[in-house]
């Protein structure tokens, strides 16, 4: 996946946003989860609450260690016989060694990444470039539930899912038939008068941002705790998980510091930037910003000081030695489509 | 690339091109579209002094921040507001509306140091 296309990233994450941007997401790891042991292990290793789940159910989760550190951050499907978890890149050889080092003889842990390809359809448009192209439609699934679909005679997993505040889904298919369902997808969105364009990394990036979804790396790392970040709501505390008693403990000492939005004014903040309270005493730091197309916003994410993160609390960003004006503001920027 | 044959250039991708007794100032074409998509442009304040290769501002792409050299030295006497709401403008006219700031030279044998339009071809590859 390039940083953009020829497009350009502005005009890739506009097209996103009003028709059906294209993601080239087969460096995600996928997992298969099955064996007797594996409905209770899935329950203990990931935070969110899963018992509830039945096919064709789809949901969002953390994977923590037992300090309550984010490894990184799921999606978890449910399949009739197994469960299917989507990883992050970067973690999937650490994501599996985890898994593998938490589950008992019950279990059986398969990597799918090099046999599924993975492309993420997303706008407001692709459910209906999917049901042009594919049978049966998937306009028919509900939100976070996934169905199975044949474009041609090529099976596909669709989830209704995403990245990016849009509606879509992403699809999981055998990987010899990528360069087919790509171009089927490119081409069937010219053909049809839907505006489909492959998009970069960039825009994949600015896209969620907005949408206030997290990147690994960024917002939750093996650094942040899951508090932290807020995402609470991700975790069921009232089942046993891996990093639950930590984050009890974290809880009840209280937080040292939370994720908020900024938005700055006069420049451009990057990862990594310096903030101050209004006073020019530290803050904190950003770890995500950029301009945000849709919003028309320069933003970042930042861990600050508990007392800072009220929506309005003035701030200064740090750019290049010049402290620019910001304030806390209200995430996420865009309401995704599931919302509104 | 287009390149503005009016202009001659720095190597660090600024052009300067003479109006009258105004030197205007910008990026190439070139520079632009290896930036990719600008999101923001600082620029100094009207009146300062500023030399020869020194920073006069900074250009943001969607990626990654870049200073701005001065390719020749002079008085900043306007620069262009519409970047502050359109910095786009930089990406779609480099050397029309995406122009940053205008100057009063202050020695005008820095011009024929810079490269003209066939040199500054030849160094980004084009004939």
């Amino acid at each position: 996946m390039p940083i953009s296309y020829p497009t350009g990233a502005v005009e890739e994450h506009m097209i996103t946003r009003r028709s059906v941007g294209l993601f080239d997401i087969d460096h995600m790891g996928q997992v298969e989860v099955s064996g007797s042991g594996a409905d209770a292990f899935v329950s203990r290793l990931v935070s969110a609450k899963v018992s509830d789940m039945r096919p064709p159910m789809a949901r969002y989760s953390l994977l923590l260690d037992d300090a309550g550190l984010v490894l990184d951050d799921l999606f978890v499907y449910r399949l009739p016989q197994s469960w299917w978890i989507v990883v992050n890149a970067s973690n999937r050889q650490t994501d599996l060694d985890w898994f593998r080092a938490h589950s008992g003889s019950d279990v059986v842990i398969t990597d799918r990444s090099d046999d599924t390809y993975m492309i993420a359809v997303q706008g407001p448009n692709a459910i209906t470039l999917m049901d042009k192209l594919a049978k049966p439609e998937v306009s028919k699934l509900e939100r976070f539930t996934w169905g199975n679909i044949q474009m041609d005679d090529v099976p596909i997993l669709f989830g209704r899912t995403g990245y990016t505040g849009e509606d879509g889904g992403e699809i999981f298919f055998p990987a010899d038939k990528a360069e087919f369902v790509w171009n089927k997808l490119l081409d069937g969105g010219a053909s049809l008068g839907i505006e489909t364009k492959p998009i970069g990394l960039a825009a994949r990036d600015s896209l969620r941002f907005e949408a206030g979804m997290p990147l690994h790396g960024h917002e939750i790392s093996p650094k942040i705790n899951a508090l932290e970040a807020l995402f609470k709501w991700a975790c069921d505390f009232d089942k046993e998980f891996i990093g639950k008693e930590a984050l009890q403990a974290i809880a009840e000492k209280g937080l040292s510091r939370k994720l908020v939005g900024v938005e700055v004014f006069g420049g451009v903040p990057r990862e990594g930037y310096e903030i101050t309270d209004a006073a020019g005493a530290p803050a904190g730091h950003c770890v995500a910003g950029m301009y945000c197309p849709s919003v028309k916003k320069y933003a970042a994410n930042a861990f600050v000081r508990p007392d800072l993160t009220k929506v309005g609390t003035p701030l200064k960003v740090i750019i290049r030695g010049q402290p620019k004006d910001a304030v806390v503001v209200k995430r996420p920027l865009y309401i995704p489509a599931y919302r509104r | 690339m287009s390149i503005d044959v009016r202009a001659r250039y720095a190597e660090s991708h600024e052009y300067a091109r003479q109006e009258g007794d105004i030197v205007v100032v910008g990026i190439s074409d070139h520079a632009q579209a290896e930036l990719g998509d600008i999101v923001f442009v600082e620029l100094p304040q009207v009146g300062k002094i500023i030399g020869k290769g020194q920073t006069f501002g900074t250009v943001e792409s969607v990626k990654a921040a870049s200073d701005l050299y001065m390719p020749v030295s002079g008085k900043v006497v306007e620069i262009n507001a519409n970047l502050q709401t359109d910095p786009a403008l930089v990406n779609k006219e480099p050397y029309g509306g995406g122009w940053m700031l205008k100057i009063q030279p202050s020695d005008t044998k820095e011009m024929g140091q810079l490269l003209d339009a066939k040199s500054y071809g030849k160094t980004i590859g084009e004939e």
